[in-house]
């Protein structure tokens, strides 16, 4: 009989006031006791509900029937299935958009906890039995991938089991994509991008690190070199700003150049070598999951007071939920229905205040989402000393500028058939590359099912 | 890791290396430059090409040493090596089908100037170099632009080498005696830059400039180095770092320059204190 309790087992987290002042993980994750509890409320529908609603198709109720078997390692391989990278997704995936939202028990209460066995499960499994992934027998056929972050990372690994030597190329210094400059410590610690990627070298993954896809080496090299095929993962990195006035006054950082100090350049320990503004009062806008993580490291930067200005209402964020209360207990204040209009700074050309307006909403448009309409007369001045644009990213124009024949949308986002496959030959692209950015999962399924399609065109064209 | 092949001082503060980096010397074109990281932790810093030698796979690189970063830099060797070792970025310098140009150069920026001299001086172009520095203890590259100049000016600000006077003294003399330029290549501080833009709009000769903005990746992504060019905002990583002057907003440019000054001056004194200590000069 399955515990009918309505709430799920709460996950164990450092305590917020404590929490706001270290960059250490927020969520600590279920124990033992704690994961077999939450997996009873699962009531093992024969119709998997939950399996539908997540990007990659994991056999959810297959994994937490192992949980309740006690048989965790069990449990990990029925997720490895499905998905390479389960200690990250059972911490940033959108689980309440996804799996969760499809799970019964959310009809009266709440749904089972799938993301946090999901991390149980990848965790234990890190503790016990990492690094003895087995190396599948190698065919010879050189595959370059571009880009390590989850969609680079997954296509490598689907074309490592298949037996391809796959190379990985990145831009940056170290290996991880958005996993490592975006995502802060505190929600995914590096050690576990890590592991995940001595995981891929220990299976024949070779990564080449400082080389820029367009500078560096270009695609038609690789593609008329020796690789048979070539994967594109280069996802969104092209920070979206305002367009208003006094976003080039100092103070004024988009998050990616926020985050990527602060992660990647840990800009947030005393002894590092990278400069980072300390601020007073921070003004970060945007409402999705990066806004959410520039606030949160801002205050833990040292900053008195940090403001979301989110221009549509509380039911429209897009960031994970247990991110924005996490934010909210950490003391981020959340000025909703505010849209920025300029930001203001001083003579020294400083930022000083960014110029908002009340927003109210409209009718709903082309997202679907109500549409905020400005408030009249209702301009105030929040007093800020920073402000961090969180509005978005559009894909790098590096690639598609100095590959002859890759088609992109206006917008910039590579043009694929539904097998992931470009406008070019034996050239294929998936993630944030593709789609503008999204989510981590969406991502890693993408750079899946494309090692799916290389290894399916490359076999035919060997025949 | 990327090994330092040869190093010599230019200046009292300025050095030259030769890394050996095949990838990048393959690559490299005028106007383009690297990021490097010295160590582990360190920090990401654009430093313009110099000079490269495909055939060699060696890249040199010319650094004023003005912060924590290009401190720790210089106190490597020959036969040390750099952590990372990133490029070409940027957009090489255009420069075909140019026949006549005047190249300045300013301060370390002579560095980056003096691959556009060679370069053009190769395609056949008449080159008229005109360098600046603060006084004769500072200037480099003299010999090297020389060679690769038809009219060849030295400037300094107190007279001690060269000429006495600023860059655009040079240039306006060189105008004045006739000189007709299809395109004047700039590159220095951005107070040099400036005043060069205004010289020269006068006249309506077209003015090139090498913007050398704080950045972390030099892909695109931190958005760091955007600049204001025409009204509208420019990434100097993948939309320069050249750019037409007379459309660049360079005193917003001098402020963005200053962000990171006071934190700049502190890890710099730091450093100092612990190579002096280390050299048991407390």
């Amino acid at each position: 009989m399955a515990d009918l309790s309505k709430t799920k087992n709460p996950m164990p987290v450092q305590d917020a006031k404590e929490r706001a002042k270290n960059f250490k993980e927020v969520a600590l994750g279920y124990t033992e006791e704690q994961a077999r509890a939450e997996a009873e409320r699962c009531l093992d529908c024969k119709t998997k509900p939950c399996q539908s609603g997540c990007p990659v198709g994991i056999d959810i109720p297959a994994f937490i029937r192992k949980i309740k078997e006690g048989d965790y390692e069990g449990a990990y391989q029925v997720i490895a299935r499905s998905s390479s990278l389960a200690a990250v997704c059972g911490r940033v995936c959108p689980q309440e958009t996804q799996c969760e939202s499809k799970c019964v028990r959310g009809k009266n209460g709440e749904p089972v906890a799938i993301g946090r066995l999901e991390r149980f499960v990848a965790d234990h499994h890190n503790a016990h039995n990492a690094g003895k992934a087995d190396r599948a027998l190698t065919n010879g056929i050189k595959v370059a991938v571009v880009g390590s972050g989850p969609a680079g990372l997954s296509c490598a690994g689907e074309l490592a089991s298949r037996g391809y030597e796959v190379t990985v190329f990145e831009a940056l210094h170290t290996a991880g994509g958005v996993l490592v400059y975006g995502i802060p410590e505190f929600r995914l610690p590096k050690s576990i991008v890590e592991k995940e990627i001595e995981n891929l070298k220990s299976r024949g993954v070779k990564f080449e690190l400082n080389t820029v896809v367009g500078r560096t080496v270009l695609i038609d090299e690789l593609i008329d070199g020796e690789y048979k095929a070539v994967f594109i993962g280069s996802g969104a990195g092209l920070p979206n700003f305002m367009r208003v006035k006094g976003e080039d006054l100092k103070g004024v950082y988009s998050a990616n150049e926020f985050l990527t100090r602060v992660n990647l350049m840990k800009a947030y320990r005393e002894d590092s070598d990278t400069p980072i503004q300390k601020s007073r009062a921070v003004a970060v806008v945007g409402g999705g999951n990066v806004a959410m993580d520039a606030a949160r490291c801002a205050l833990r930067l040292g900053a008195e007071r940090v403001v979301i200005v989110y221009r549509r209402g509380e039911s429209e964020l897009p960031a994970r939920k247990e991110e924005v209360e996490h934010a909210k207990e950490e003391g981020v204040e959340f000025m909703l229905l505010t849209a920025p209009l300029e930001v203001v700074g001083d003579e020294h050309k400083n930022v000083k205040a960014l110029r908002c307006q009340k927003m109210q909403l409209g009718e709903p448009d082309a997202s679907g989402r109500r549409r905020p309409v400005p408030i009249e007369n209702s301009e105030f001045d929040l007093e800020v000393d920073c402000v961090i644009v969180a509005i978005g990213t559009s894909p790098n124009p590096l690639i598609k500028n100095t590959t002859p024949g890759i088609q992109t949308q206006k917008w910039g986002g590579i043009i694929t058939d539904e097998q992931g496959k470009t406008t070019r030959d034996m050239v294929y692209a998936g993630g944030d590359a593709v789609t503008g950015a999204a989510t981590v999962i969406l991502a890693m399924g993408a750079g899946k099912d494309a090692a799916e399609q290389i290894d399916k065109a490359i076999r035919a064209k060997n025949k | 890791m990327y090994k330092i092949l040869g190093k010599d001082r230019l200046n009292p503060t300025v050095s030259r290396m030769v890394v050996h980096c095949p990838q990048v010397a393959k690559k490299a074109a005028p106007g383009q430059f690297v990021i490097l990281r010295v160590d582990g932790d360190g920090e990401r810093i654009p430093l313009t090409i110099a000079d490269y030698d495909g055939d060699k796979g060696t890249v040199t690189i010319i650094y004023q040493i003005v912060g924590a970063t290009t401190h720790k830099l210089d106190r490597l060797e020959a036969g040390d090596c750099i952590h990372d070792f990133v490029g070409p970025l940027g957009n090489p310098t255009e420069l075909c089908g140019l026949r006549s140009v005047a190249v300045i150069g300013g301060g370390v920026g002579c560095a980056i100037a003096l691959p556009t001299a060679k370069k053009l001086h190769e395609l056949g172009a008449k080159v008229h170099s005109v360098i600046g520095f603060r006084n004769k203890d500072l200037v480099i590259l003299e010999d090297e632009f020389r060679a690769f100049s038809d009219e060849f000016r030295l400037m300094t600000d107190d007279g001690s080498a060269g000429e006495k006077g600023l860059v655009t003294d040079a240039l306006q003399n060189l105008i004045d005696a006739g000189n007709k330029y299809d395109e004047v290549i700039a590159i220095g501080p951005l107070v040099m830059m400036k005043f060069v833009c205004k010289l020269t709009e006068k006249y309506g000769i077209k003015t090139v400039v090498s913007m050398n903005p704080i950045m972390i990746d030099g892909t695109g992504m931190c958005g760091g180095c955007r600049l204001t060019v025409g009204g509208q905002m420019k990434f100097a990583c993948v939309d320069g770092p050249d750019f037409d002057g007379h459309l660049v907003d360079f005193d917003e440019a001098i402020e963005r320059g200053r962000m990171y000054s006071d934190f700049e001056k502190h890890a710099y004194d730091e450093e100092c204190n612990l190579f002096n200590g280390g050299n048991g000069n407390g």
